[in-house]
């Protein structure tokens, strides 16, 4: 009885320690279901990034319903964000808790680190292959594009190590957006592809004041040239251009180098003549373009309804608009003729559950954003492009490109010549190597110039010791070793939390008694052994 | 023996489990789940470098504080020093905080200052602070930015809301911005949803959010219309003035309560939201 007593101990002993585990409990790798279980119920939740776009939150809502029309055992629970950053943020929270949606719009670079916990992201494989409930399936209930029609950069762009665990949504790059007005009364003639000089020169050229302070160019008392809305951009594409390092594909740190410094003491220069500004210092470059206060705006194709003087969304108010012209060019080069600018946008990936029949569930709507429907209405929304050859080449499709600037809304120039842009350029956009800290990677890439920005606005020095530190100091913020490869978690981590210590001694505590208790039993067995022997 | 062999290992047993499903709601989101990989947006830090704490700061002989008259004087882009009180807390994440303060004589919105969760919890209303940081502007926001603190003991001031329903759509407005205002008798206008419906608020500014997103609602006061918001941040869903704001209908009489805040024009962060007083 006694002994029965310890055992069940021990056993409890072992279940608290299991428990104790939930927050990570592990989940096998999926396979696919034979059948989708019709007699069952099912609700997933699908985390959607918008740009703040009311005709992007319909999208969505129209596509949900539609989907369950077609399964209405399937719910779809949906949960806007308009910002990456606080998806990842809050995936990374959930990954701890076992609560992480089922469906998430997202970058390759989160999911890198998403892929560093146990089986938490569906490998898609198995699933783009199936024949029954694969890309182009014969048991689907909607026309899905089949797996050689979605775009192949895109879809080799979702691939971490050569594993699919996503699949692209929508697709954009960086468009310079710029008031051609200014640049032609500056004197200037506005090329195609606007080179990185040409760019320095004209914003130089209008920091011009008159005697009262007020702008030549605008007459106004404000005036930043060129603004960059993302600065992490701003240095990957011109290290790309300049085919100088930025990292390996293995994860080899390459960003701190001299080209890279030559492009910060570059900004440095024309920060001080008053010619440089950016949007984390500044504000949204559309809201100074559309007010005459910027000349050159580089912003995500993804917002070009927000650029220009009729543009559909805005900011400001009517009163401060300006009319100008707007052109809508690659983002500036070092070498015009052979143009290179990053992809990106939405791509999406499917969360590991304990029911394989949830996961293919997921898998579904998943896929059902694939259709040409979908990607069309989204693609509208903005400078977006489809991301399904069968969407690109539709009638639809076709028709909307050509209307361009028929109206001021779902025709608004601005957007479809942002569009059309990357269609245009396709093949000279580029992706940067997605490995476990490639996120910290872009950030620091960005801090760098959001750094050097601010220092000369304050009036500090910019040389080769500011340098040195600044290099020094990102590094170590992002925690990029001095050898260039990503510090291990381990150093960083920190101590462990006091939760943890006091479970760990516990367990350590209970195999002492456990020990102790048997020995104990084996000591008392001899001896009355011994004493029936006497 | 046996007998307490069993209760010590019942003992552990129980302090085991209360370990593992302790709240975790204090552990840092970054070092959850996988736990190799950290991210920051480059807020974890200041930007120019200087580290969180009060180890930092000067001695006090050394500081030179401003007043708030110094303070509103001094250049974009300088470094400046001011005491001041917390008036609320809008957020806190990767160590850095944002709060709403005010002294006697002005207000001063504190962007991202360095600053621990332990000393989060510590800045409760009306808790004096020291802040060094650099003044910025952002879409007309004037706000101290890359900053540290320390908390100042004893000394406590909690505003109370100055009414400016008369300075809307004046010059004079701005002289008031970041402090805690009131604005009276002002009606409850139109917005239009996502599918062209006059509503009396929107989920963010367009209509694109969800419960649980900024709240937009449009009021007027003397033939002018203002776009007033709460905050997601600073007062979420489960607050009485995000419900307040859901309840509200066009043409409702309000009176509200908020922190003077500037995006591309005033951009109140409403905090009450009561039926106007007859």
């Amino acid at each position: 009885m006694k002994k029965l007593f310890a055992l069940l101990l021990a056993a409890a002993l072992s279940l608290g320690t299991l428990s104790g585990c939930h927050g990570s409990t592990k989940i096998g790798s999926f396979s696919v279901p034979s059948e989708l279980d019709m007699s069952r119920d099912f609700e997933i939740t699908f985390w959607a990034k918008n740009d703040t776009n009311k005709a992007q939150t319909r999208v969505y809502e129209n596509a949900i319903e539609k989907f369950t029309g077609l399964y209405p055992n399937i719910t779809v629970k949906l949960r806007l964000y308009t910002d990456y950053g606080k998806i990842y943020n809050d995936v990374i929270t959930n990954i701890s808790t076992g609560t992480t949606p089922n469906v998430c719009i997202t970058y390759p670079d989160h999911i890198a680190t998403y892929i560093t916990g146990s089986n938490t992201v569906v490998p898609l494989e198995s699933l783009i292959s199936d024949p029954v409930y694969g890309l182009g399936g014969s048991g689907l209930r909607f026309d899905s594009p089949s797996a050689n029609e979605l775009v192949p950069e895109f879809l080799k762009e979702c691939q971490l190590g050569g594993i699919q665990y996503a699949l692209p949504y929508m697709r954009s790059t960086e468009a310079l957006y710029v008031n051609k007005t200014y640049v032609e009364k500056l004197g200037y003639t506005l090329p195609e592809t606007v080179t990185w000089d040409f760019i320095w020169e004209v914003s130089d050229a209008a920091t011009q004041k008159d005697g009262d302070g007020n702008y030549l160019i605008n007459g106004q008392k404000v005036m930043i040239p060129f603004i960059y809305k993302s600065t992490d951009n701003m240095m990957i594409q011109s290290l790309k251009q300049l085919d100088a390092g930025y990292s390996t594909q293995t994860g080899e740190i390459k960003l701190f180098n001299e080209t890279t410094k030559d492009i910060l003491y570059t900004i440095a220069e024309h920060v001080k003549k008053g010619a440089f500004s950016t949007f984390k210092i500044s504000s949204y470059p559309a809201n100074f373009l559309n007010a005459g206060q910027c000349i050159f705006a580089v912003d995500s194709t993804a917002g070009a309804t927000w650029m220009g003087t009729d543009a559909p969304l805005s900011d400001i108010s009517e009163d401060k608009l300006v009319e100008f012209e707007t052109a809508v060019l690659p983002v500036p080069q070092y070498d015009p003729e052979n143009p290179v600018m990053i992809s990106q946008g939405p791509s999406m990936c499917i969360f590991n559950k304990e029911d394989p029949q949830e996961v293919l569930a997921s898998w579904l709507f998943c896929q059902f954003l694939l259709t040409d429907e979908i990607q069309i209405a989204y693609a509208k929304t903005e400078g977006y492009i489809p991301v399904t050859t069968t969407a690109h080449q539709s009638e639809e499709y076709l028709k909307y490109l050509d209307s361009c600037g028929i109206d001021g809304n779902e025709h608004y120039e601005v957007k479809i010549k942002a569009s059309k842009l990357l269609l245009e350029n396709t093949q000279n956009t580029f992706v940067t190597p997605v490995f476990n800290g490639s996120a910290s990677l872009r950030d620091a890439a960005g801090q760098l110039i959001e750094n050097v920005t601010k220092s000369i606005r304050r009036g500090e020095t910019v040389d080769e010791e500011y340098m040195s530190e600044l290099f020094s100091d990102v590094a170590s913020l992002y925690r990029l070793n001095e050898g260039g490869v990503l510090a291990s978690g381990k150093a960083e981590l920190g101590p462990l939390p006091v939760q943890s210590v006091a479970l760990l001694s516990c367990i350590a505590l209970a195999w002492v008694g456990i020990i102790g208790y048997l020995v104990y039993g084996r000591i008392r067995a001899r001896k009355r052994r011994l004493l029936e022997n006497i | 023996m046996k007998r307490f062999l069993a209760v010590l290992l019942a003992a552990l047993l129980a302090v085991t489990m209360l370990a593992a499903c302790g709240d975790n709601a204090n552990d840092d989101p970054q070092n959850g789940g996988n736990g190799n990989e950290v991210v920051g947006n480059g807020d974890e830090t200041p930007d120019n470098g200087e580290a969180d704490g009060e180890d930092d700061v000067q001695g006090d002989e050394d500081v030179v504080v401003m007043s708030y008259a110094e303070y509103a004087a001094a250049e974009l882009e300088t470094q400046v020093v001011v005491e001041t009180y917390v008036q609320a807390k809008q957020s806190w994440w990767e160590n850095s905080a944002t709060l709403y303060t005010q002294d006697q004589d002005g207000a001063y919105f504190i962007y991202n200052v360095a600053c621990s969760e332990e000393d989060y919890a510590k800045l409760t209303e009306g808790t004096k602070i020291r802040v060094t940081g650099y003044k910025a502007e952002w879409a007309g926001e004037i706000e101290i930015i890359d900053g540290t603190f320390e908390i100042i003991e004893g000394d406590t001031f909690v505003a109370e809301p100055k009414d400016v329903t008369s300075l809307l759509g004046t010059d004079e407005l701005i002289d008031s911005q970041n402090q805690l205002v009131s604005f009276k008798g002002m009606t409850v206008e139109p917005s239009t949803d996502a599918d062209g419906n006059e509503v009396a608020y929107l989920y963010s500014w367009d209509g694109s959010g969800t419960e649980g997103d900024d709240l937009y609602f449009n009021v007027s006061v003397n033939g002018n219309t203002y776009s007033f918001v709460v905050e997601s941040y600073l007062c979420d869903s489960t607050t009485e003035v995000y419900s307040a704001v859901k309840n509200l209908q066009v043409g409702d009489k309000i009176d509200m309560e908020g922190f003077l805040y500037w995006y591309e024009g005033v951009n109140p962060h409403i905090i009450s939201v009561t039926p106007a007083a007859e």
